[in-house]
């Protein structure tokens, strides 16, 4: 039994898969460069987001706790793939809305934006929980002592906290970053071309889905390991003035 | 560090609104990033080809405007066209009264009838009672999609939905599903690849206008006319001085595509 | 906003939110089942398993779940042509909810194996070790002291990933799955409405990861009455 993988007559998979203007390998390449693109900005804007978030939780004003809670149940709560299409659609409308207010022309609702913006605002909800969870986590005993000295409420947060909380932060952080470059697939379903809409598009065109979807995982599980290593020894930087963590956690 | 972190960001943001910056080319088609050959695909440098993009070439060479195509999801193409992410649509949509009641149309740049396409040793018989208990499969949000469900769908067919035309052709070819009904363009198109040594063609389906609609034409958002007005007239004359035959010769779909009538 | 297509779908939403409901169901279920195994060949540390094992929850972990679904449904179908027809036949007849509950079996596997591999690291030696005395064999140790002990532990943890397990769901209408999703993809079809049928969808997950959280609240605090910590 004759077994062949060919996508046509005399073109080879090695073919199809390689560089330039034959083979895909460059379009998975570049839709690989996409997602990660689209993952740093997303994760930029979710953590500005979650920052915001945070810290209204905190404040004394209780229509800001509220707004912030709703944010973040309400984000963490729905799928993200129902999220991104409601977004999708919804920005491109409030978009639409707000030119023909503002009396503008035609403005676009483009790809990229609308990917980072709806991923940053899903990042947002869970990157607020994650910072939450490490401000509270800071001993009580460092902000009396900073407040003490002397340092008002913001010198305190920004030199006694914040880096005290960081490396609290990291594993939660480092966990939404990698659940940030596989949420990037769902964007596919609106039609931007990351790394799992490239794929598709190589696949549907050469026929070869065992190969290139291979391919593709591949990629994805080569940016998550590399994401893993990267932020290991990101934790180990903040850590270095810590005493060693017990063998077994953290893992 | 916070200096690089900063700038980085920025090349990154730069990265990605590069594409952006041909936002502002004249005039944008929009087409569903699925590849439909033989009407729109990518081949491996990643440049769009296909007999609409070789309309559509022809077309803004016609009407003057520097053009430009944009993928879109076919299941979101009308609200990404209300959004103005795109000019007009481009992706084989027929014109329907349903959709003609949140866009509109330019006048028809080419109509083909809707097949069904199954295993070799299927019968010729595509009657609604020869397909019960039988699974068919169709792209969501299209014409065929809609008929298969009426007809087939209410005799007792497994009507299954797929995203794209090429995954249902994908499913026929590995013995998931007995019948595909789509364009008889793209689905010919199916069959002459290596893909298509499994199945066959086994007929037109018989003709419903109200539901396959009047042709395909290009989407518009409503209120655009003189748009549509410039695009009606570079599509009579394509039709009239023969560009449109051209194209089609060379897409070898001379005698299976219906094309607008010759003034 | 319009709601009128809501009576016409009612009967085809149901069984898609059964058809959801189910693939969460067995894909939890059936992925912890498999998560034991994998747990157990990485701590055993035994060369080979081990690291097929390790290898495997990596690539669950660090890939898309949408991408592993369009591998395995996709990917392995159009290898289905290549096989001789007489055997394997009925293969290529499977419906696509059995790939959609491999995929989301598989993947929740790859998650729990990790988490459970902590918690199963974590009970005290000393327990294990009564329980061999008293006679229980490995397997029995596993069964009523081990296993249990560990998942104590991780029922905060599981009842999160089982929130994240039912956000996953809505993927399973990119192949041909009628689940609750499919249908209101499959109302905007009919209707050309786009945001009613998809603030449905939001709006019941909402409702049933809330349920499922109370439901896990109440279990915790009924196990918790027989935990002596």
């Amino acid at each position: 039994m004759h077994v062949t993988l060919d996508a046509s007559p005399g073109v080879s998979i090695l073919t199809l898969l390689s560089w330039g203007d034959a083979g895909y390998a460059d379009e998975l390449f570049f839709g690989a460069l996409s997602t990660f693109f689209i993952a740093i900005l997303a994760f930029g804007l979710g953590l500005a987001l979650g920052f915001g978030a945070a810290i209204a939780r905190f404040s004394a004003i209780s229509m800001l706790r509220q707004i912030s809670w709703i944010y973040s149940t309400l984000f963490r709560a729905v799928p993200e793939l129902v999220l991104i299409l409601i977004l999708y659609y919804a920005g491109g409308d409030l978009v639409t809305l707000a030119a023909k207010a503002l009396g503008l022309g035609a403005v676009a609702f483009n790809g990229p934006t609308a990917a980072v913006v709806v991923l940053g605002l899903v990042q947002g909800a869970y990157a607020g929980e994650v910072l939450r969870g490490a401000i509270l986590a800071v001993p009580q005993g460092y902000k009396e002592a900073a407040l003490s000295l002397g340092l008002s409420q913001a010198q305190t947060f920004r030199y006694v906290s914040l880096p005290l909380m960081l490396p609290l932060a990291l594993p939660g952080l480092s966990n939404l970053w990698l659940s940030l470059t596989k949420a990037t697939a769902l964007v596919s379903v609106v039609g931007y071309t990351e790394l799992t809409l490239a794929t598709q598009q190589a696949a549907g065109s050469s026929k070869l889905y065992f190969v290139m979807y291979g391919a593709a995982l591949l990629l994805y599980w080569w940016l998550s390991v590399v994401s893993g290593r990267l932020f290991a020894r990101l934790e180990n930087h903040f850590r270095r003035y810590q005493a060693p963590l017990a063998v077994g956690s953290g893992a | 560090m916070k200096k690089s972190l900063v700038t980085f960001f920025f090349i990154a943001a730069a990265t990605v609104a590069a594409p952006m910056q041909n936002a502002w080319a004249d005039l944008k088609f929009g087409v569903a990033a699925e590849p439909y050959p033989p009407f729109t695909s990518k081949d491996p440098s990643g440049q769009w080809v296909g007999w609409e993009v070789d309309f559509m070439k022809a077309l803004c060479a016609d009407i003057a405007e520097k053009c430009e195509i944009k993928e879109v999801a076919w299941d979101g193409i009308i609200p990404a066209l209300n959004a103005k992410a795109f000019d007009a649509v481009l992706a084989s949509m027929a014109i329907t009264d349903k959709r003609k009641q949140v866009i509109d149309f330019s006048n028809m740049y080419y109509n083909s009838a809707s097949v069904l396409v199954g295993a070799k040793d299927a019968g010729k018989d595509i009657s609604p009672a020869a397909l019960k208990g039988k699974r068919l499969g169709a792209q969501v949000s299209t014409t065929h999609a809609t008929y298969a469900t009426k007809v087939y769908g209410d005799a007792g067919a497994v009507v299954q939905m797929y995203q794209t035309q090429d995954q249902a052709n994908a499913d026929l070819a590995a013995g998931r599903l007995d019948y595909v009904e789509a364009d008889g363009i793209a689905l010919g198109a199916f069959l002459d690849s290596p893909a298509g040594v499994c199945c066959a063609m086994l007929g037109a389906v018989p003709s419903a206008p109200d539901v396959f609609g009047q042709g395909v034409g290009l989407g518009l958002r409503k209120g655009e006319a003189d748009l549509a007005a410039k695009l009606n007239k570079g599509i009579a004359d394509l039709a009239a001085n023969g560009t449109l035959d051209k194209i089609t010769s060379t897409w070898k779909l001379t005698g299976k595509i219906i094309l607008p009538a010759k003034k | 906003m319009n709601w009128s297509w809501l009576p016409d779908y009612a009967w085809p939403l149901w069984h898609g939110l059964g058809v959801t409901f189910l693939v969460l169901a067995i894909s939890v279920v059936g992925g912890f089942l498999f998560a034991v195994p994998l747990a157990l060949a990485q701590i055993s540390g035994q060369g080979a398993s081990a690291r097929l094992a390790q290898g495997f929850c990596s690539l669950m972990r660090g890939t898309p779940l949408l991408l592993q679904l369009y591998m395995l449904y996709y990917g392995l179908g159009s290898l289905f042509p290549m096989l001789p027809r007489e055997w394997f036949g009925w293969l290529a007849r499977l419906d696509a909810i059995y790939y959609v509950l491999l995929a989301f079996t598989l993947n929740f596997a790859g998650y729990e194996a990790e988490v459970l591999r902590g918690a199963l690291l974590a009970v005290p030696k000393g327990q294990l070790e009564a329980a061999h005395s008293l006679g229980l064999n490995e397997r029995q140790v596993l069964r009523y002291v081990w296993l249990p002990l560990a998942t104590y532990r991780i029922l905060p943890t599981l009842a999160g990933d089982i929130i994240a397990q039912l956000k996953s769901t809505p993927v399973a209408f990119t192949v041909p799955v009628m689940d609750f999703m499919g249908v209101a993809r499959r109302v905007t079809q009919d209707t050309a409405l786009y945001y009613e049928p998809l603030l449905l969808v939001a709006a019941t997950y909402l409702v049933l990861a809330f349920a499922i959280t109370q439901v896990f609240a109440r279990f915790e605090k009924k196990v918790r009455q027989f935990q002596p910590n």
